[in-house]
């Protein structure tokens, strides 16, 4: 079945998000990239994409027909959705199995949350 | 007779959940079936083979619920599996480690562990269960369906862990049976004869996972510790219903047959040669055990003991203990260098047990009026009612 790992962790946190183009940064880029061939090979990445920072976001109601959008993302908290990926596993052992392989594991956290498969 | 129903439990809802895949479906089918011997026992007394009869039943009632409730693919699969005929020999050791294992998933929070494992492996209802923890039925009930929920959603498995993370989750099932255990001997309110005996449901899940494991030290000892503490149950409660610690108990009364048992469990797991944290406490508790009178226990061999204790458990609560031991062994002098250290005094500030093993250190010493704010200290963090008397009765003593 699917799960989706949402990947959280705090943008000011520089060991979490290290500058673009230091050792650091490059180490994290080659872990996400390893993930994506083990997962890949395996079979089971469904999908997965990283997303820019929380400050690009927008947020959109529509209320009694009207429409408001806010700055910034649906809640101020202090870890951030940075991205994610869709898993097809056997059972929740081997998605946490996995998501412990997604490098902002040891930073941040990764919240697994079933997909409902209405097939 | 219901005793029995309780021991075939594990084993019924093992073979239960194999062929249905679904925990609900099973405790469905195990609690009908259940009912069912317990009065049909009444009239034609228990039959040879109480566990053939009763999964017998509960795949019956399994097949009519199927029968009448689903539909296509998923309904012939399901009746093809409990249509083939029962085997004889006991559902694979690993059916019912796989429920210990589901039960107290990591997934899961710890309430809900050990209410799921009381459920389907210990085969207590929704309000034993609430009784025992001092929860209204209600809310246990909801934190059981949720449970439940979430393991159908999340596809949480029930299954022996892999090797790589069998000491983990190990761990966590070792957890789940010490939290049941102690709540059933040092209970946190209401009197100590009051409740479902969690203490003896614990050494029978304890028991039942040492022999499925097979071969590990650690599961043996947790079932040796809880038998070494429970064989001195009947000296804990004095007739007026006050506990009665250890150096004032009579130890006639401790049950040497448990004492024995825990002992021979304990041996297992040191045979095994793979040393932890269940085997020391549990060679602590026998230390206590061998003593016949206070003053005989060897207090050096426990100090030893709570140190090695602490290479797994580096905790204050171990060296609260370690320092209790030195107070015995060493006097009360050194007891008091070890608790005034604040990397002690400080994590133990609201622990009312550390108030009152230093009161009782300043007692000994004669230092009443520090004695006397100790024990007012640790009245005003008491955890277990049951030991207020005892505290204001010393508090008295160190009073003028």
């Amino acid at each position: 079945m699917k799960y989706a790992c949402l990947i959280y962790s705090d943008e000011n946190d520089t060991t979490a998000h290290p500058q673009p183009g230091s050792e650091a940064f490059g180490k994290i880029m080659e872990g996400y990239m390893a993930f994506g061939a083990e997962a890949g090979e395996a079979g089971v990445i469904v999908a997965g994409e990283p997303l820019e920072s929380t400050s690009t976001a927008t947020c959109l109601r529509v209320r009694g027909g009207e429409v408001t959008t806010t700055d910034g993302p649906f809640a101020e908290t202090k870890e951030h959705l940075g991205g994610f990926y869709i898993l097809d596993c056997e059972s929740l052992d081997e998605a946490m199995k996995w998501a412990a392989k997604i490098p902002t594991a040891s930073t941040g956290t990764i919240e697994i949350r079933p997909v409902p498969d209405f097939g | 007779m219901a005793q029995v129903v309780k021991e075939e439990w594990p084993r019924l809802m093992a073979t239960l959940y194999r062929d249905l895949g679904d925990l609900g479906a099973a405790e469905d089918a195990a609690q009908e079936a259940a009912t069912l011997a317990l009065t049909k026992w009444l009239d034609d007394g228990i039959p040879d083979r109480p566990g053939a009869w009763i999964t017998t039943v509960a795949r019956r009632k399994a097949v009519d619920k199927i029968r009448r409730e689903r539909t296509g693919r998923d309904k012939t699969e399901l009746l093809g599996r409990l249509e083939e005929p029962l085997s004889d020999a006991a559902p694979a050791t690993d059916d019912q480690l796989g429920l210990f294992f589901g039960c107290c998933h990591p997934a899961l929070s710890l309430e809900a562990q050990v209410a799921l494992t009381l459920r389907s492996l210990g085969g207590l209802t929704t309000a034993e269960i609430a009784r025992g923890f001092l929860v209204p039925e209600a809310t246990m009930a909801q934190r059981i369906v949720r449970a439940k929920r979430k393991i159908a959603s999340a596809a949480i498995p029930f299954r022996v862990p892999d090797e790589s993370e069998m000491l983990s989750r190990l761990g966590v099932v070792h957890q789940v049976l010490y939290l049941v255990f102690n709540e059933g001997a040092y209970p946190t309110a209401g009197s100590l004869t009051s409740r479902v005996d969690l203490a003896e449901e614990a050494i029978r899940l304890a028991g039942l996972l040492a022999e499925l494991m097979v071969d590990d030290a650690e599961s043996f000892a947790l079932h040796g510790l809880f038998l070494l503490i429970h064989a001195r149950r009947p000296a804990r409660i004095a007739g007026s219903g006050e506990p009665v610690r250890l150096p004032h108990q009579n130890r006639r009364l401790w049950s040497q047959l448990l004492i024995r048992e825990g002992q021979d469990q304990l041996d297992r797991a040191l045979r095994l040669e793979r040393p932890g944290p269940y085997q020391v406490e549990a060679a602590i508790q026998a230390l206590h055990n061998e003593a016949d009178a206070s003053e005989a226990t060897d207090w050096p061999q426990i100090a030893a003991l709570y140190r090695r204790l602490s290479d797994w458990r580096p905790t204050p609560v171990v060296a609260l203990n370690h320092a209790v031991a030195i107070g015995e062994a060493e006097g009360p002098e050194a007891a008091l260098v070890l608790l005034d250290d604040p990397a002690l005094s400080e994590p133990l500030s609201g622990y009312s047990h550390y108030h009152s093993a230093r009161a009782d250190m300043l007692r000994r010493l004669h230092r009443n009026a520090e004695a006397a704010a100790g024990y007012r200290l640790a009245l005003a963090t008491i955890e277990h009612e049951a030991d207020r008397r005892f505290l204001e009765r010393r508090l008295d003593e160190v009073s003028p």
